[in-house]
């Protein structure tokens, strides 16, 4: 188990002031200048050796991503665009750090913007977070009321702007090229890549997007030394995770954890278990809306992290741990996230924006059983048909929870059909 | 996306007021030159703040003259977005998560308490349902993102969290009363802290702010 003294986020349950003077006495912005002043290459290296892969859900290595902005600019600005469009079921670890401990991210996007000779950065924020927004703006203006941002951030010459920008409601815009129509002033629609966003991003200029914690990550990495990041986990793996544990468990709770912690370790140690014990255990999504959902005999041993969650066909996502037990209807429980696609699907392309329509329809037969048993392996193929046929993963992702019930759970769906023919069948014979 | 359609009785004209209009040119310049555009979500929301919490045409038509923008680009973002209302709504607007995670929770007996007190009827869609004295507005959403904290309502700005049919049906009432009680968890807990005591980040700081 992670100890306190390796946790980054010790103000996660907002026990002391979330502001400057809180977050100095935490050991925010302590020797920034120094860090900047290491320059780009070594801050890169650092993130590197770290190990950090994206807390965003691809799990991308942050280090690689930042280095693929070009060295020198050729005339066009370049720019950090932080995704703060936290929307995917299960997950409110950005919230916290938005609301509990904003000078992370503000210090971590003047590091990761110096690294990546960006002069401005850009923080979408969903809508909906008002108040973790407002935090936020209070933090952004408290440093640059202290010159840790501005035209001479922390005194190293570096000019650095932070903008606060909030969304209006729209899961799509946490798809990255999607974050950028947006901020331009569009609809959220993800574009075609290439081009990719180091090389034309946010106003045709070069640009990464990262998730709110890979950033507010960073500083504390670089102050602490990439051995010690990459010392916590699995190789490849490495670092600590926030978690979000919500659903069937006794005391849902967010927590700061080891990458690579055993599911089960992570439930009990920090949600008092399942509720009416393990052995009560359904199934759990493991990393986020979606990724398939495990059942029970695979949570028993599973690893919280990139690679183990991926060896068992589920991920880990944004480590979003949405646990379910014995009494869930666990049909509804999917449907239920497939009218969510259907919901936030763009419209854009048409496997999506009629397949995620599909797909609950049929879900929706599927929780009562009035189907057809072949008409399981038709939703199968339907959801294959989505998978990889559009501009953006929230094709795959419509499809992955489904795939994931009937890879685990088509037992109990043929169940249901049986019983719902049986229960129509009835009347008719008595009538006989 | 939005399902909000477009109100039958529109207001003639819209213009900022005078403290706004400041606002809103100071949120113009954090874009580059010639990317205004950019402000067009934060200029959309304060309007619908100025209008009673809803988003007329011709509030669209002035955001659009202002970011000199062409009118139906504006229409198109002010539909694709879920927030932006574009008929009236209640001074209290309720948005109820049911999605997966507040579902397992529970959100259906918030939904029902919704119901009780409020005499509306849930269409499991993302419908709005208005009280008949039009002073409350119930719509279920999709994930708030507060999940450790579910089931969740949105009232206005603030998030509940931790809420059952109970605590809903107070909250309701606390709200009908004009006494909205403090956001946040309803239950006592300290933010998204497990319920009775930390497993982590000890010994427990002296002070406690927000």
């Amino acid at each position: 188990m992670l100890q306190d003294k390796d946790r980054i986020f010790t103000n996660l349950y907002a026990d002391g002031d979330w502001g400057l003077e809180g977050a100095r006495k935490r050991g925010d912005w302590d020797g920034t200048k120094e860090i900047l002043l290491k320059g780009r290459d070594w801050i890169i290296k650092e993130i590197q050796d770290s190990g950090l892969r994206g807390r965003g859900g691809a799990g991308f290595p942050t280090g690689m991503k930042w280095s693929f902005m070009p060295k020198k600019s050729d005339g066009r600005p370049h720019y950090l665009v932080v995704n703060a469009d936290e929307s995917e079921p299960g997950t409110c670890k950005d919230r916290e750090i938005l609301r509990h401990d904003p000078h992370k991210l503000v210090e971590g996007c003047l590091i990761a913007g110096f690294a990546m000779g960006a002069n401005a950065a850009y923080i979408y924020v969903r809508g909906e977070f008002y108040n973790e927004s407002s935090n936020l703006e209070i933090a952004v203006q408290q440093a640059y009321a202290a010159g840790l941002i501005g035209p001479d951030a922390c005194g190293s010459g570096w000019p650095f702007d932070v903008y606060v920008h909030r969304g209006a409601g729209a899961y799509i815009c946490g798809e990255e090229t999607a974050l950028i129509e947006s901020l331009e002033g569009k609809k959220g629609q993800p574009r075609l890549k290439p081009p990719f966003p180091a090389g034309m991003g946010l106003y045709g200029c070069p640009t990464t997007v990262n998730n709110v914690e890979s950033i507010a990550v960073a500083p504390t990495i670089i102050r602490r030394g990439a051995a010690w990041f990459a010392g916590i986990g699995r190789p490849k793996n490495s670092g600590t995770k926030l978690f979000c544990i919500s659903g069937h468990v006794n005391k849902p709770c967010t927590v700061e954890e080891a990458m690579s912690i055993p599911l089960k370790e992570l439930i009990e140690k920090h949600c008092g278990g399942v509720r009416g014990g393990w052995d009560n255990l359904l199934g759990i999504i493991p990393g986020g809306a979606s990724v398939p959902v495990l059942p029970k005999a695979i949570c028993d041993t599973v690893l919280m992290d990139f690679d183990a969650l991926r060896e068992v066909r589920s991920g880990l996502g944004t480590a979003a741990v949405i646990v379910m037990d014995k009494s869930t209807d666990i049909v509804k429980a999917i449907a239920r996230l497939s009218r969510f696609y259907m919901h936030e699907s763009c419209g854009q392309c048409t496997p999506c924006r009629e397949g995620t329509g599909w797909l609950f329809r049929v879900m929706q037969r599927m929780v009562k059983g009035e189907a057809e048993p072949k008409e399981i392996d038709m939703l199968e193929e339907v959801t294959r048909q989505i998978e990889g046929h559009t501009i953006c993963a929230l094709g795959d992702a419509a499809a992955w929870p489904v795939q994931g019930l009937i890879r685990h759970f088509r037992p109990e769906m043929e169940m249901r059909i049986q019983n719902y023919k049986a229960s129509r069948a009835l009347p008719r014979a008595a009538a006989e | 996306m939005s399902g909000g359609t477009s109100h039958a009785e529109q207001p003639a004209t819209f213009v900022f007021s005078p403290e706004n209009l400041a606002w809103a040119q100071k949120v113009i310049a954090k874009y580059p030159p010639g990317r205004q555009a950019s402000a067009v979500l934060p200029l959309l929301d304060r309007a619908q703040r100025q209008h009673r919490n809803w988003l007329p045409r011709a509030a669209m038509d002035y955001v659009a003259g202002l970011l000199d923008m062409a009118p139906i680009r504006v229409y198109e973002v002010a539909t694709f977005y879920s927030m932006f209302n574009l008929a009236p709504v209640g001074e209290w607007f309720l948005q109820v998560c049911t999605t997966t995670p507040c579902w397992l929770r529970g959100s259906d007996e918030v939904m029902k308490a919704c119901e009780r007190k409020l005499h509306v009827k849930a269409t499991g869609d993302a419908s709005f349902l208005h009280s008949s004295d039009g002073k409350f507005t119930v719509r279920e959403v999709e994930c708030l993102g507060a999940c450790v904290n579910a089931p969740v309502i949105q009232v206005n700005d603030d998030f509940y969290e931790d809420l059952d049919g109970a605590s809903t049906e107070k909250l309701i009432d606390a709200l009908a009363a004009g006494t909205p009680p403090p956001k946040g968890p309803m239950n006592g807990r300290q933010v998204s802290m497990p319920t009775g005591g930390r497993t982590s980040l000890f010994p427990v700081p002296a002070s406690g702010a927000e």
